[in-house]
C-alpha cells in the first residue's frame, strides 16, 4: 500500500492507502471531513470540489495518491478563528443555499472563480460555475453571493 | 473501481519501463478516472506522469507555440503568450469541460484519449500541429485514427505538442447540453499553406471538412460557405442531435468561426 | 399585519441552518457512520422485462468480505410485505384501481431496468459492489413496453397479471353532458395534443439508508433520506411489517433536497432495515447517481388531448381533456393520486371555465415508477390550461393577456367553486397579470422583437397565469377521495425553564429553511429572541406524529399547527401570569412575550412565566406545572397560490438555441413569513420548470427498455449558464382560513414555468413543439416555419 502525505486545512496527514482510494473518500472516510459531498458518479456535479494547491478540483476525480505532497483545503478549512470566509458569509447573506448539499463544492469553486476573475460580471460567474450543479436555488442567489463576495474582497 | 497498482516514475525512461501490457498512463485523469469508477476500464496498473520533469509548460518561440503534454487546460486558457500567438487555442482550452476539469486535465491526456467529442483534437488537426512523443514527431493528419484511436504505439508517451502560428483562426463550439462536450466543434484556421477546417463532435473522430476548406480557400469569408453542405452520412446520430442536424451545425459554426477568426 | 419585528414575521431573517451547511458541519445521511457497520449493494435488473428462472448466489456469498446475500425469497420467508400505494382511485366503472404486488426484492419477474433483485452485504462498499456482479440471475427476457400509449394499446406486452391491458384505472371528473353541450354551442374550438415529458427529480443528495437493530430493546432504528419520517415509519410498520410502530424509529437527518422524490417508501430502505436485524449489524446503503436515475420515482409523463370551447368573443365555454398517464412498472407510494386529484382538479385554472370534463387513463410500463415531483399534477394541469389558452388566443387573434383578462375569475367572486370539486379561497388574478406586464415592459416588446429580427433572431413572449392547490386537506375530504392517511400536521412548543424554546414539528426541512421560518413565528408571537429558539424535526423518536413535507404544505399546515400551539402557550401563560401578578385571568393581556394587567403597570415576561411553570413554588392551584404545548391542525381547505409568470426568449434559428432573456414572476402566496426564503423557493421552482421545458428529458429505448439518459452525461440538469436571473415580485390576498394567512410557495415556479417558457418559444417560432425544446427540435421548427412562410 502506498503512503500518502498531504497538508489538509493546514494540518499534515499521512496514511497508507489502497491506491484506488479517491481523494474524496480519503477526505470523507480517512479524515472524517464530511463537508465534502459526493453527488454523482460521473464527475459532473461538482459537490466534491475542493482546493488542491489553490485550484478547484473534483476530489472524486483525483486519486488520493495524486495529492501526495499537496496542500488541500476543504470547506472545513475556510473559516478562521470562527469567522466565516467572505465567500461563506456572502452565501449566507444572499441566501445562496437551500438544502446545503452542493454548497461546499459551490463555495470552493466560487473561491477559485474569484481568484481568477477578481471582478466578474454575471455572465462570467454563470459560465465559470458550470462545473457545479445546484438543484435548489436556480443559481440566482448563488450568482448574487459570488458577486458580493468578489466586491467585498476588493475585486 | 477495480484494484490496480500505482506507479510513479521519475523519468520518461522509467515510465516506459513501467508500461507493461496491462498498464495505462495517468495524466490528468479527467477521462480515465471516471471510466475506471464506472468499472468500464480495469487497468492492472496506472503510470502517473506527474513527477516526470519537463513535461509541463508553454513556450512561444518564432512561429511555434509549444505546449508540454502535462500542461493543464487552465494554464493554456489563461496564458497571455498563447492568447497573443494563437488566441483561438487559448479560447478553445477555456471551453473544455468545466473549470475543475480544466484545472486537472492535460493536453497530452486529451490527445492520447482522442474522445470523438473532445476539443483539443480540433485545434491540433485544425492548426496542423505536430505531436511529439518519446520516440518521434507525428503530424496531426497522421495522429488521429478514429474513435479513441491514435497513432501512438504501446510504449509511446506524448511529450509535447507544437502548434504553428496561423494567419487567423477561431474555434466555435456548440455544446452537448448535458455533458458539455462538443455536440459539434469547428476549428477554422487560415495558414500560409491553405485553409484547414477541423470538426469534432460530429463524427466518430475529429476530421477535416475538405469541402469547407476548398470553399474557404477561394474566399475566406462566411459567404463562401453559403451553399456548402457537408454530408450527414457517417456522422453521429444520438439523443442530442441527429446526423443531419450535426451536418447543418458544421457549416453554421464554420461560418461563425470564419467571421470570428483573428 | 402588524409592523415587522426584528426576526419576526415578514423579516428576511438570514437562515439559522446555514452556519452548519456553510462550514461543512451539516449531517447528511452518508456522513453518519455506526460502529461495525456493513455496506449494502443492490443487484439490479439489467433487463426491462424478464422472468427470473433462478438466482444462484453461491459465488457472491463466498466472495471476499461478503456477509450475506438475500433475495425476495428470504424477505417472503420472514413475512415482509411489499411496498404500498396509499391512495385508492375508483375507475369510471366503479372498480378500484389495479394494485399489483410491489415486492421489495423481485419475486419471479423484473419489470424495469434497475428493479431490485437481491441485496449483497459486505465489509466494504467495494466488496459489496464486486460481489453483486457475482450473483448469477437466470433471466428469461420478455418484450418490454415503455411508452404509455403503446402499453395501453391492444397486444402490448402484459406487465402484471393483475392489470389486464396494463391499465391501472380509467377515471373521470367533471360533467360530461354539460361539457358536450358547451362544445355544441361553441363558435370556436381549439384543440391541442400535449406531451408532458418525464423527469428525474435529482435532489443533489442521493438517497441513502442506514439501519441499526438493538436486540436489548428490540428497537430498529432507520436513518433515511425522507421528507416524512413518520409516514415512512407508519408504512414500514403497518403495511410492510418490519417492526411494530413503537419499535421502529425513523430519523431523517439533514436531507439534501427532495422535490417529492424522498416522500416515498422505497425498496432499499425497507430491505436495509430488515437486513440489519437479520445480520445483527448496522447496514448502510448509499445510492449512486446512476442508481438514482434508474430507481428514484420519476415525475410527469403524460400524453394529453385537450379541447377548449370558446364563443366568438373569446370567452371560455368548456374544456375537455383526455390524458394517458404513465405510472411506471409499479405503483409508488402516492402515484395514483398525482394524475387524478392533484391534476384534473386544477384544470379550471384562473378562469370562469364553464364546464369541464376530464378523463385519465393510467397504466403500467417497463419504466421506473412515477410519482409526485415538485408540483405533482399541478404543473401538468397548468401546462394543459395555459398552453391551450395561449393557443386559442393565437387562433382568435386576441392578445394573450387580453383573452385571460376576459376570462379571469374576478376578485369579488371568492370563494369560487369550480366544476372540478375545488373551492378557491381568495385571489386577484388581474392584479398579478398587470404587475407582471409592467415588470416585463410588455409595451416595449414589439420594439425588442424588431431589434432581434434585425440581428437574425426570433423573439417571443409567453404567459402562464397559473393556479395551484397547496396544503392538501382537509383529512375528511381527502379521505372521501381515496387517501389512506390524514393530512393534518402537528407542532410542539416546549419552553425550557430558562426561557429558551424548543419547537418540534412533524413537518420536515430539506432545504426549505424551517429552522428559521418556524423560529420567526415563535419569536414574533412570544417575544423570544430567535437565537433562543431551536427547531427539531425529522425524528420519530422525539417529534410528535407528523405528516411531513410535500405539496407546499409546511407553513400552511405545519405553521398553522405551530400557531395553535403558541396560542395554547399564551393561554396557559396567562393563567400563570395572573397568579404571579395577583390579577384575574380575564384581565391579563399578552403582547410579544409580555403579560400585563390592563390599566396597571404590572407585567411579567414569558421567561418569568416559563421559570414559574417549571419551578412552581408560587403557582396556581389546579394548574399543571410545565410550559409545553402540542397542537394538531387539520386545515379547512387547500390554499390556492396563483400568479402570472412571463418568459421572454430569443431563438437562434440557425442553431435552435433558446436564450431566456427575461423572466418575470408575480406570485400571490398570501402573507409571507420570510421574503428572502420565499424568493429563493420561487427561483428554484422556476429553474426546475425551465429544466423541464428546455433541457430535461428522460428517454427509454423503445425496443430494449434501457434508460438512455441515466447520468448527467445525457440528462441535462440546468446549470448556472443555462438560466437568467429572475425578476420576482408578489401580490397578497391572505388565505382566509388559516391563522397565518399563508398559502405556500415551494412549487409555484415549477408549475408556472414550463407553460410560460413554451408559450414564449412557440410565440417566437410560430409553430407548436413539445417539451423539452432542445436545440435540434427548435431548429427543425424554425426551418418548417420558414418553409411555411416562404409558401
Amino acid at each position: 500500500m502506498p503512503t500518502v502525505t498531504m497538508t489538509v486545512n493546514g494540518k499534515q496527514v499521512s496514511a497508507d492507502i489502497d491506491p484506488r482510494t479517491l481523494l474524496a473518500d480519503f477526505i470523507r472516510v480517512n479524515l472524517d471531513l464530511t463537508g465534502t459531498h459526493i453527488g454523482c458518479d460521473t464527475s459532473q456535479c461538482g459537490a466534491c470540489t475542493i482546493l488542491v494547491n489553490g485550484d478547484a478540483v473534483k476530489s472524486c476525480t483525483m486519486l488520493a495518491v495524486q495529492a501526495d505532497g499537496a496542500e488541500v483545503t476543504t470547506i472545513e478549512g475556510l473559516a478562521e478563528n470562527g469567522e466565516m470566509h467572505p465567500m461563506q458569509a456572502a452565501f449566507k447573506e444572499h441566501h445562496g443555499l437551500q438544502c446545503g448539499f452542493c454548497t461546499p463544492g459551490m463555495v470552493m469553486s466560487a473561491i477559485d472563480l474569484v481568484k481568477r476573475h477578481p471582478n466578474p460580471d454575471e455572465a462570467t460567474i454563470r459560465e465559470e460555475l458550470d462545473g457545479n450543479i445546484c438543484r435548489c436555488t436556480g443559481y440566482h442567489n448563488i450568482v448574487k453571493a459570488v458577486k458580493a463576495a468578489a466586491d467585498a474582497t476588493g475585486g | 473501481m477495480y484494484e490496480f497498482e500505482y506507479r510513479k516514475p521519475a523519468s520518461l525512461d522509467q515510465a516506459v519501463a513501467m508500461l507493461d501490457e496491462d498498464a495505462k498512463i495517468l495524466a490528468g485523469g479527467q477521462s480515465l478516472l471516471p471510466t475506471m469508477k464506472m468499472r468500464l476500464a480495469s487497468p492492472g496498473a496506472l503510470v502517473d506522469l506527474a513527477a516526470i520533469p519537463g513535461l509541463s509548460g508553454i513556450t512561444v518561440a518564432g512561429n511555434t507555440v509549444e505546449i508540454g503534454a502535462m500542461t493543464r487546460h487552465a494554464e493554456v486558457a489563461a496564458s497571455k503568450e498563447v492568447a497573443e500567438a494563437i488566441p483561438a487555442l487559448a479560447d478553445l482550452a477555456g471551453k473544455i469541460g468545466d473549470r475543475q476539469v480544466r484545472n486537472r486535465g492535460t493536453i497530452g491526456g486529451s490527445l492520447a484519449n482522442n474522445d470523438p467529442a473532445a476539443d483539443y483534437p480540433a485545434a491540433v488537426l485544425g492548426l496542423g500541429a505536430t505531436v511529439h512523443t518519446n520516440k518521434r514527431a507525428i503530424a496531426a493528419d497522421d495522429f488521429f485514427q478514429g474513435l479513441f484511436e491514435t497513432a501512438l504505439g504501446e510504449d509511446e508517451i506524448i511529450t509535447k505538442v507544437s502548434f504553428p502560428l496561423p494567419e487567423a483562426a477561431a474555434y466555435e463550439k456548440f455544446v452537448q447540453p448535458a455533458s458539455r462536450f462538443a455536440l459539434v466543434g469547428v476549428f477554422v484556421a487560415r495558414t500560409g499553406s491553405g485553409v484547414r477546417v477541423a470538426v469534432t463532435g460530429a463524427g466518430p473522430g475529429v476530421f477535416r471538412a475538405t469541402a469547407l476548406e476548398t470553399a474557404l480557400g477561394g474566399s475566406f469569408t462566411p459567404a463562401a460557405l453559403d451553399n456548402v453542405e457537408i454530408a450527414a452520412d457517417g456522422l453521429n446520430n444520438d439523443l442530442h442531435g441527429s446526423a443531419e442536424y450535426r451536418a447543418h451545425l458544421v457549416t453554421v459554426l464554420a461560418k461563425r468561426a470564419v467571421a470570428a477568426a483573428r | 399585519m402588524s409592523e415587522t419585528r426584528e426576526n419576526g414575521i415578514g423579516a428576511a431573517v438570514r437562515r439559522k441552518e446555514d452556519n452548519r451547511f456553510l462550514t461543512g458541519e451539516g449531517r447528511y445521511l452518508d456522513d453518519i457512520n455506526l460502529h461495525n457497520q456493513a455496506y449494502a449493494c443492490f443487484v439490479r435488473s439489467p433487463h426491462a422485462h424478464a422472468r427470473i428462472n433462478g438466482i444462484d448466489k453461491s459465488e457472491a456469498e463466498s466472495a471476499e468480505g461478503v456477509i450475506a446475500v438475500f433475495t425476495g425469497e428470504d424477505l417472503a420467508a420472514d413475512g415482509i410485505g411489499g411496498l404500498i400505494c396509499g391512495w385508492g382511485i375508483t375507475s369510471k366503472n366503479g372498480e378500484p384501481h389495479k394494485a399489483p404486488p410491489h415486492p421489495a426484492l423481485a419475486q419471479g419477474k423484473v419489470r424495469y431496468v434497475g428493479d431490485h433483485v437481491a441485496i449483497v452485504i459486505a465489509e466494504t462498499p467495494e466488496q459489496a459492489k464486486s460481489a453483486a456482479d457475482l450473483v448469477d440471475v437466470d433471466y428469461e427476457e420478455l418484450p418490454p413496453v415503455v411508452n404509455i400509449a403503446d402499453a395501453l394499446a391492444p397486444g402490448a406486452p402484459q406487465i402484471h397479471d393483475e392489470a389486464p391491458g396494463n391499465e391501472c384505472y380509467d377515471w373521470e371528473i367533471g360533467d360530461k353532458a354539460a361539457t358536450d353541450e358547451a362544445f355544441a354551442k361553441a363558435s370556436h374550438v381549439t384543440r391541442l395534443e400535449i406531451v408532458n415529458n418525464r423527469l428525474v427529480p435529482n435532489p443533489m443528495e442521493p438517497r441513502a439508508a442506514l439501519a441499526d437493530y438493538d436486540p436489548g430493546t428490540d428497537m430498529l432504528t432507520l436513518y433515511t433520506t425522507s421528507q416524512n419520517p413518520h409516514v415512512a415509519r407508519l408504512i414500514l410498520s403497518a403495511f410492510v411489517g418490519l417492526a411494530p410502530e413503537h419499535k421502529l424509529r425513523v430519523i431523517a437527518p439533514d436531507v439534501g433536497g427532495g422535490f417529492g422524490s424522498k416522500i416515498f417508501v422505497y425498496a432499499e430502505e425497507t430491505v436495509v432495515a430488515w437486513a440489519a436485524r437479520k445480520i445483527r449489524r448496522p447496514v448502510k446503503w448509499t445510492c449512486e447517481r446512476t442508481e438514482a436515475f434508474l430507481c428514484d420515482a420519476h415525475g410527469r409523463d403524460h400524453v394529453t388531448t385537450a379541447e377548449l370551447a370558446l364563443d366568438d368573443e373569446g370567452h371560455f365555454l368548456g374544456l375537455r381533456v383526455s390524458t394517458k398517464a404513465n405510472l411506471g412498472a409499479y405503483l409508488s407510494t402516492f402515484s395514483t393520486a398525482v394524475p387524478t386529484y392533484l391534476y384534473a382538479t386544477l384544470l379550471n385554472g384562473q378562469y370562469k371555465m364553464g364546464a369541464i370534463y376530464a378523463e385519465v387513463q393510467a397504466g403500467f410500463t417497463n419504466t421506473a415508477p412515477v410519482d409526485a415531483y415538485r408540483g405533482a399534477g399541478r404543473p401538468e394541469a397548468t401546462y394543459v390550461v395555459e398552453r391551450i389558452v395561449e393557443r386559442a388566443a393565437r387562433d382568435l387573434n386576441i392578445p394573450p393577456e387580453e383573452i385571460r383578462k376576459r376570462n379571469f375569475i374576478p376578485p369579488d367572486a371568492f370563494p369560487y367553486e369550480t366544476p372540478v370539486i375545488m373551492t378557491y379561497d381568495s385571489g386577484n388574478y388581474q392584479l398579478a397579470m398587470d404587475k407582471a406586464n409592467e415588470l416585463i415592459d410588455r409595451a416595449g416588446f414589439p420594439a425588442r422583437r424588431a431589434e432581434s429580427e434585425a440581428r437574425g433572431k426570433l423573439r417571443g413572449l409567453g404567459y402562464a397565469a397559473y393556479i395551484e392547490a397547496c396544503g392538501i386537506a382537509p383529512s375528511a375530504a381527502v379521505g372521501s377521495l381515496g387517501a389512506g392517511v390524514g393530512l393534518w400536521e402537528s407542532a410542539q412548543v416546549r419552553f425550557n425553564p430558562t426561557g429558551s424554546v424548543t419547537i418540534h414539528t412533524g413537518s420536515h426541512s430539506h432545504g426549505q429553511g424551517h429552522e428559521t421560518t418556524f423560529a420567526q413565528i415563535v419569536s414574533d408571537r412570544l417575544g423570544i429572541p430567535i437565537e433562543n429558539i431551536d427547531v427539531i424535526h425529522g425524528d420519530t423518536g422525539t417529534v410528535p406524529f407528523g405528516m411531513g413535507t410535500y405539496g407546499s404544505r409546511s407553513l400552511a399546515v405545519g405553521g398553522s399547527a405551530l400557531m395553535k400551539a403558541v396560542d395554547k402557550i399564551v393561554e396557559k401563560g396567562k393563567k400563570i401570569a395572573a397568579h404571579l401578578m395577583e390579577a384575574a385571568v380575564e384581565d391579563v393581556e399578552h403582547n410579544n412575550g409580555v403579560f400585563s394587567v390592563a390599566g396597571t403597570d404590572k407585567q411579567v415576561t414569558m421567561a418569568e412565566v416559563a421559570f414559574a411553570a417549571y419551578v412552581p413554588h408560587n403557582y396556581p392551584e389546579d394548574l399543571e406545572p410545565g410550559l409545553d404545548e402540542t397542537a394538531f391542525y387539520d386545515p379547512l381547505n387547500f390554499t390556492f397560490p396563483a400568479g402570472t409568470h412571463i418568459a421572454e426568449v430569443e431563438v437562434d434559428p440557425q442553431t435552435g438555441k433558446v436564450d431566456i432573456v427575461n423572466w418575470v414572476a408575480v406570485d400571490d402566496f398570501g402573507n409571507i413569513i420570510n421574503p428572502m426564503i420565499v424568493e429563493g423557493q420561487v427561483h428554484g421552482g422556476i429553474a426546475q420548470g425551465i429544466g423541464q421545458a428546455l433541457l430535461e428529458n428522460t428517454v427509454y429505448d423503445a425496443e430494449t427498455g434501457q434508460l438512455l439518459t441515466a447520468s448527467y452525461m445525457d440528462y441535462t440538469m440546468p446549470r448556472a449558464d443555462d438560466l437568467p436571473s429572475f425578476n420576482v415580485e408578489t401580490t397578497n390576498t391572505p388565505c382566509p382560513h388559516n391563522p397565518l394567512g399563508v398559502k405556500g410557495c415551494g412549487e409555484a415556479g415549477a408549475i408556472a414555468a414550463p407553460a410560460a417558457l413554451m408559450n414564449a418559444i412557440t410565440d417566437a417560432l410560430g409553430v407548436e413543439i413539445d417539451m423539452p425544446a432542445t436545440p435540434e427540435k427548435v431548429w427543425r421548427a424554425a426551418q418548417s416555419a420558414q418553409a411555411r412562410a416562404a409558401e
